[in-house]
Formats: structure tokens, C-alpha cells, sequence
């Protein structure tokens, strides 16, 4: 929209050292690379502390019934936990959440039940939760498409003259698809509010980032289409949610989009379905682990008081028991209803569709009383 | 061709001459006008007008927050249709030309069409993908694809096409007002020519066919532009002593069956035209439902007249490719009228 042309201060290139603002050995990092980014409260941190813990837990039971066959396919997001809950926990409530396959656990912190998660990793169904309700789209699995929903959404809020962001997680190997462009394109000339996080986990199923992209960063690319973009140290909870939650707050005040890049690592294999010993080395994966986003954030709260030991057995109580109801709510068994399949394909009736429908109550029908007379 | 056409909603207006191309700008004015939440955008629908002016003047009038012009991106274009409808609006966006509408159809595919399943009715897409399409006008390359066969194959879409400027009118309102989303196509070579007409005018219902001309040896099923080829089949075969019928599809999905269905029934005899490669193209949908639905009723298979299984040839070649009157009338010779 010509309304919104911008031609003042043009983004620079972003710097290459991540923004940490607590660093590995969970001290908080006294250099400038906090790039003058607020500092979490105490609250906020264990907040997001608590968020982390529980959502690793679920994570961990979800891959585990995985595997125990229990569920479909499940990308796990372990490691990733301070993109995925540092970045939506910066959302506010009216905010809009476009998440990818791989950010199950993105979807805990908008409120959404797992039970509602499941049904489409468990094979049920593509999407078991009201996005409306949790201001929160599908699941994307075709890569980098999401990304142009979030800005269409976040051109509409605008539009409409409402005070709400939308939020965009994409992948590094979805960078280099032609519709993460087109993304970014439109939200820089729309000057659209949405903030995409960029989680480059290193590896696109197998392929490495050095074979995806020859640019010096991802975060770079921002530039280009005249936004700001960010590299934050995707480990650091503290620095992702500090970095997204002023890029929201600008985008909201009319400042347009912003890209962050996330520097972190999948430590799980891509999906249940993956060798990634053919691909990556042991040594790396041990390296990334000493970098836990969890046990960093752990250290700085133990080191400085924040937290205690009720804290803890209050948060480990959480954990547990949402592993517990995972556990019980992927084993119960489901009803599912062959004839819902006809229920919501179209708005307005059609004729074929209640013929196809009948027909397949037809033979329901006869089934049905095949095996009552077999009984 | 303007018998079927309801009184204008204002007693008095004066009928006019008006083409498609018109009708359709003044289907999105008046869409504009009466709901906040339709958008109209796409490559060059703001101050020019589009490339066909279907938008010409509606950005001056309703703003730039209403009708502008996007990058020029169809992905994008549809991709952030499909966000806007989450958020609540009711986008009309334009594809430039029928080829160019490819880059989209991931999103059309994927998303557009399926979000309402996924989410089990949570989720409306009341988005209309406008997409100028067909040949006939001496288009260059990329300017002339008839593309409804991958759209109709997809499951989630409504696909219409109007052939008459009342119509257009009509079914563009419809198309707007509905709650699924929907590929519009609107056949170039029928954009300029006028229909006595005073607008707002309602048709039939969107998604329903309509006999055109009544005959009762054969009937011609077409649509878009080739509902004219048909009629004039109709007019020549009509000097032979061939009375035929033609009915206008207008939505090729859904597929009005009944309609369909009752001429066969009376004639006995029917061919379906377009302008698209034969192999898997539409017509093969047609040929197939009629028969299965129909077999007793039919003296002879149902017949196929349409382009080559050729990509869209060159402007100068255009005229050996469409299908002609005589074309249909020579298909119609391929079948034993005693039997
Ligand atoms: C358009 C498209 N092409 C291919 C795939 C298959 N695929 C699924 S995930 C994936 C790798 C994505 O890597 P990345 O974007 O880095 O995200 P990550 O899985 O690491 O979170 C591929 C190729 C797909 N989902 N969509």
C-alpha cells in the first residue's frame, strides 16, 4: 500500500556476533553484544524457565511414543527450546502465531491442549485445534508458505487498525524456498507488523547450511529488503525473547517487519524417521549439548537466587503431569468418524459430496451389520 | 442472450451496453461499497486499472487501503489472501494472465483450498482468485492457457466462469459473498462485446448451469468462451436441420448434473467444447460423468471438441488450434445419426 512507503533510515547489515545476554556458562554477558536489549525481569526469566523445562518434558514423551509407535511422525524440537518458547512467549494474547511442523511445543505456550496438538501427528486428523480460537494457524508443512499467511494476517490487523503482530518461524533450508522471499518482500514494502524467527538449527533433513546458502548469514538477508534483521544466540532464551519482543513492539507501533536469525541446533534426529548419522558428527552433537539452552538459563537462576527448590519441584510436578496426561490422551483410544471427512471440505453444500457421503454410509452400513451377523 | 436476466434491482434504469470487462468493475464496486472487509489487489489493479482495467478507477475511489497494487508475486498474492481471510477479510485478488497464476498454485493448492478441512470448518477462506484466462486474442506466449483442469481437480475450490457480461456481474458478486474460496476465470476474448444490460443485475445461482438455446437433436455443453463457438454450431448447424442445444456450465466446479442431465436425457446426444488440450483435460471429466450417469439415455459416446494436446500456439497458429464451429459440426458427422 503507497500509504506506507517508508524512505527513512535504511537497516545495515547486522552484526555477526549473536545478541546474547546470558551466555554459556550462565553468566550474563557483560559485553556489547547485548546490543541494548532489555534484560529480562526475574519473573519473566522464570517464566520462561518453567516453559522451557515443561515443554522439553512433553517433547521428550512425544518422541518416546514415537518411537513405541504410538504416533505417526513426530519432528522434535529438542534443543530448540529457547527459539520456540523465548519467541512466542513474547506474543501477547491477541497476537498471531504461524507455525511450522516443527514447532509443536510453540503451540504449549498459546494455551493449546496437547490433546488438540496429537490429532495430526497421531494421524487423526490435519489439524486438531481452532486457530481462531488460539490466534495460532496450522501446522505448515510445506515449507516457507506460512510465512506469507502471517503477513496477510498482520496486513489485515493493520488494515483494520488493530494494535496486534503475527509471528513467523521458518526454518534455514525454508529460506532459500522462493516464497520466504516473497515473504519478506511483502512485509518490507507493506511495512507489514510480523516478526519472523528464523531458527537455523543448522540442517535442512540432512543438508547443512553451507549447502543451503553461500551468504554470510541468514540474518543478512534482512537487509536486502529493507528491514532490520537480527542474529541472536538461539540458545539464550533471555536474548530471543528480548530480541522478538522489541521487534513485536516495533512492528506494532507501525516500525514494520523484522527478521531474526536463531542460532541453534536440532539435537533429535529431523523426524522419527531420520539417521542423522549419515549426515552429522557425534562430536558436533556433544558440542551443541554442552550449550543447553535449559541449563544455561538454570545456572543463571541458581547463581543468582532466582530460583529455588520450590521452584523446582513445583516446575518438575508440571512437567510430570503433563507427560502423564500426553501419555494417557495419545494411548486412549479414538473414535474417529469416517463420514467427517465429507463434513468440511466445502462452506456451501454440494450435491457430489453428499452423494460421495451416502455412499460411504452405504457401505459403513453394510459392514456394520456383516459383522454384527458375524458376532 | 439476455431473456434469463431477473428485472435490474432498480426499476427504471435504463438498460445500456456493456461488456464484461464493466460489469465485472462494477461487481467489484459495488462489493467495495457494501462490505468494509473485501480488498481488491494484484500486479497493476491500482492506478491502472489492471492490464484488462477490471479495477480501472477503484483504487481512486476507495483508496489505497482498499484496492492497491502488491509486488508482483502471485504466491505472495495468494499467500497473504490466504492470511487476510484468517484475519477476516474478504480478498479479490487478480492473477495478470492464466500462466502466470502457476506460481501460485502451491498456495492455492495447499492452503487455499484445504485450510477449511484441516481445521474442520474452523477456518472460512472467502478469498477470489481472479484469473483473466483462455486465447483468442492474440496473445504471446503464457497469455492463453486454459488452466481449469487443475483448478477443478482440487477439492476445497469452487471454479466458475462467466460468459456474459450479466453474468459476470452476477457471478462475481456471488464469488465475493461466499464463504469457500474461488478461481474465477474469465475468458479474455469475451471482455469487449456488450449485452444490453442495466446494472446490479442477478442471475442463476453461481453455481449452476443454464441452457442457452433449447434444440432437440443434440447438446452442446460449453463455457467461457466457447459457449459462443457453440452457438454459432447451433446457428449453422440449425441451416442444416440440426437442432441443438447449448448449455452454458458457468461452474465447472461444482458440475451441475441436473441440468446436464435433463437435456441428455432429451436429446440423447451430447459434446462437450473447449479451448484446452483433450488429454485429461475437463471435457474428459465431462464425457465421463455424462455417460455414467446417463448410458441408456445416449444414442452415441459422448464427444470431445477441443484444443490440441499442444502447448498454447503462437498468435498467427491460435485459429488452427481453438475449436470452431464447423469443428463441432464435423464432430457431430462422426457419429451414425441412424443408430
Ligand atoms: C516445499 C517443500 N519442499 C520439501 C519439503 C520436505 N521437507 C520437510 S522438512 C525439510 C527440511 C526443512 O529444513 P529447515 O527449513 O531447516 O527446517 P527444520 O526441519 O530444520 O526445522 C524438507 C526438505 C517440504 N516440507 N516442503
Amino acid at each position: 500500500m503507497s500509504v506506507d512507503f517508508r524512505r527513512g533510515d535504511l537497516p545495515t547489515l547486522p552484526d555477526s556476533a549473536p545478541v546474547t545476554l546470558i551466555d554459556d556458562e550462565g553468566h550474563r554477558a557483560a559485553d556489547a553484544r547485548d546490543g541494548g536489549f532489555d534484560f529480562p525481569g526475574a519473573d519473566e526469566l522464570k517464566s520462561l524457565y518453567r516453559k522451557m523445562v515443561v515443554a522439553r518434558r512433553f517433547d521428550v514423551q512425544v518422541t518416546t511414543l514415537t518411537r513405541q509407535g504410538r504416533m505417526a511422525t513426530y519432528p522434535s524440537a529438542l534443543g530448540q527450546e529457547a527459539c520456540e518458547i523465548g519467541a512466542t512467549a513474547a506474543l501477547r494474547a491477541a497476537d498471531w502465531l504461524f507455525p511450522t511442523y516443527r514447532d509443536t511445543i510453540a503451540l504449549l505456550t498459546r494455551g493449546i491442549d496437547p490433546v488438540d496438538i496429537f490429532p495430526s501427528f497421531r494421524g487423526d486428523w490435519h489439524c486438531g485445534y481452532d486457530p481462531s480460537a488460539h490466534r495460532t494457524a496450522p501446522q505448515a508443512t510445506p515449507l516457507a508458505t506460512q510465512a506469507l499467511h502471517a503477513v496477510g494476517a498482520a496486513t489485515a490487523a493493520k488494515l483494520k487498525h488493530d494494535d496486534v503482530a503475527t509471528l513467523a518461524f521458518l526454518g534455514d533450508g525454508a529460506s532459500s524456498e522462493g516464497e520466504t522471499h516473497e515473504a519478506f518482500n511483502f512485509a518490507a514494502v507493506w511495512q507489514a507488523p510480523t516478526v519472523f524467527m528464523l531458527q537455523n538449527n543448522q540442517f535442512a533433513i540432512s543438508v547443512p547450511l553451507a549447502k543451503q546458502s553461500h551468504a554470510r548469514m541468514l540474518a543478512d538477508k534482512a537487509v536486502g529488503y529493507g528491514m532490520p534483521g537480527y542474529r541472536v544466540d538461539g540458545n539464550d532464551v533471555a536474548a530471543v525473547y528480548a530480541v522478538v519482543k522489541s521487534a513485536l513492539g516495533r512492528a506494532r507501533a507501525g516500525g514494520g517487519p523484522t527478521l531474526v536469525e536463531g542460532l541453534t541446533y536440532r539435537i533429535e534426529a529431523h523426524t522419527n524417521s531420520d539417521d542423522p548419522s549419515r549426515y552429522r558428527d557425534d562430536a558436533d552433537v556433544a558440542t551443541w549439548k554442552t550449550r543447553d539452552p535449559i541449563e544455561r538459563l538454570e545456572k543463571y537462576l541458581l547463581s543468582t537466587g532466582l530460583l529455588g527448590e520450590d521452584d523446582r519441584r513445583s516446575i518438575a510436578a508440571e512437567a510430570e503431569d503433563l507427560a502423564a496426561r500426553t501419555r494417557d490422551a495419545v494411548s486412549a483410544e479414538t473414535t474417529l468418524d469416517p463420514l467427517e471427512m465429507f463434513d468440511h471440505v466445502y462452506a456451501a453444500e454440494r450435491p457430489e459430496m453428499r452423494r460421495q457421503r451416502d455412499f460411504l454410509a452405504a457401505e459403513l452400513a453394510r459392514s456394520d451389520e456383516a459383522t454384527g451377523a458375524n458376532a | 442472450m439476455s431473456a434469463h436476466i431477473d428485472a435490474p434491482a432498480e426499476p427504471g434504469v435504463a438498460a445500456t451496453p456493456t461488456s464484461m470487462q464493466a460489469a465485472l468493475n462494477a461487481a467489484l464496486r459495488d462489493a467495495l461499497t457494501e462490505d468494509p472487509s473485501v480488498v481488491v489487489y494484484g500486479e497493476d489493479v491500482g492506478p491502472l486499472g489492471g492490464v484488462f482495467r477490471v479495477t480501472d478507477g477503484l483504487a481512486g475511489e476507495f483508496g489505497q487501503e482498499r484496492v492497491w497494487d502488491s509486488p508482483l508475486a502471485e504466491a505472495g498474492i495468494v499467500g497473504t489472501a490466504i492470511g487476510m481471510a484468517m484475519y477476516g477479510m474478504r480478498p479479490v485478488v487478480e492473477m495478470q494472465f492464466d500462466a502466470f497464476s502457476y506460481p501460485a498454485f502451491q498456495q492455492v493448492v495447499s492452503h487455499l483450498a484445504k485450510m477449511r478441512n484441516r481445521t474442520k470448518g474452523a477456518v472460512s477462506m472467502p478469498v477470489v482468485v481472479r484469473i483473466p484466462y483462455a486465447g483468442g486474442v492474440g496473445g504471446v506466449e503464457h497469455h492463453s492457457d486454459s488452466s481449469e483442469a487443475y483448478w477443478t481437480h482440487t477439492p476445497g475450490l469452487t471454479v466458475v466462469t462467466p460468459s456474459t457480461p450479466s453474468d459476470a456481474y452476477s457471478m462475481l458478486r456471488e464469488a465475493i459473498a461466499s464463504d469457500d474460496p474461488v478461481i474465477f476465470l474469465e475468458p479474455k476474448s469475451r471482455y469487449w462485446p456488450k449485452e444490453e444490460l442495466a446494472l446490479p443485475v442477478r442471475t442463476e445461482p453461481m453455481c449452476t448451469a443454464r441452457v442457452v438455446r433449447e434444440g432437440a437433436d443434440v447438446t452442446l455443453l460449453a463455457y467461457g468462451a466457447t459457449v459462443k463457438t457453440a452457438l454459432e454450431a447451433a446457428e449453422l448447424g440449425g441451416q442444416e436441420g440440426l437442432d441443438v442445444e447449448v448449455i452454458d456450465l458457468r461452474s465447472l466446479s461444482p458440475f451441475d448434473d441436473e441440468t446436464v442431465d435433463k437435456s441428455v436425457r432429451k436429446t440423447s446426444r451430447a459434446a462437450v467444447v473447449h479451448e484446452a488440450s483433450k488429454f485429461v483435460g475437463y471435457g474428459a471429466e465431462v464425457a465421463a460423468r455424462v455417460t455414467e450417469r446417463n448410458f441408456y439415455y445416449l444414442a452415441a459416446p459422448v464427444l470431445r471438441v477441443t484444443g490440441f494436446d499442444i502447448p498454447y500456439p503462437s498468435p498467427k497458429l491460435e485459429e488452427f488450434h481453438l475449436p470452431t464451429a464447423e469443428r463441432i459440426l464435423d464432430a457431430l458427422d462422426t457419429w451414425d445419426w441412424e443408430a
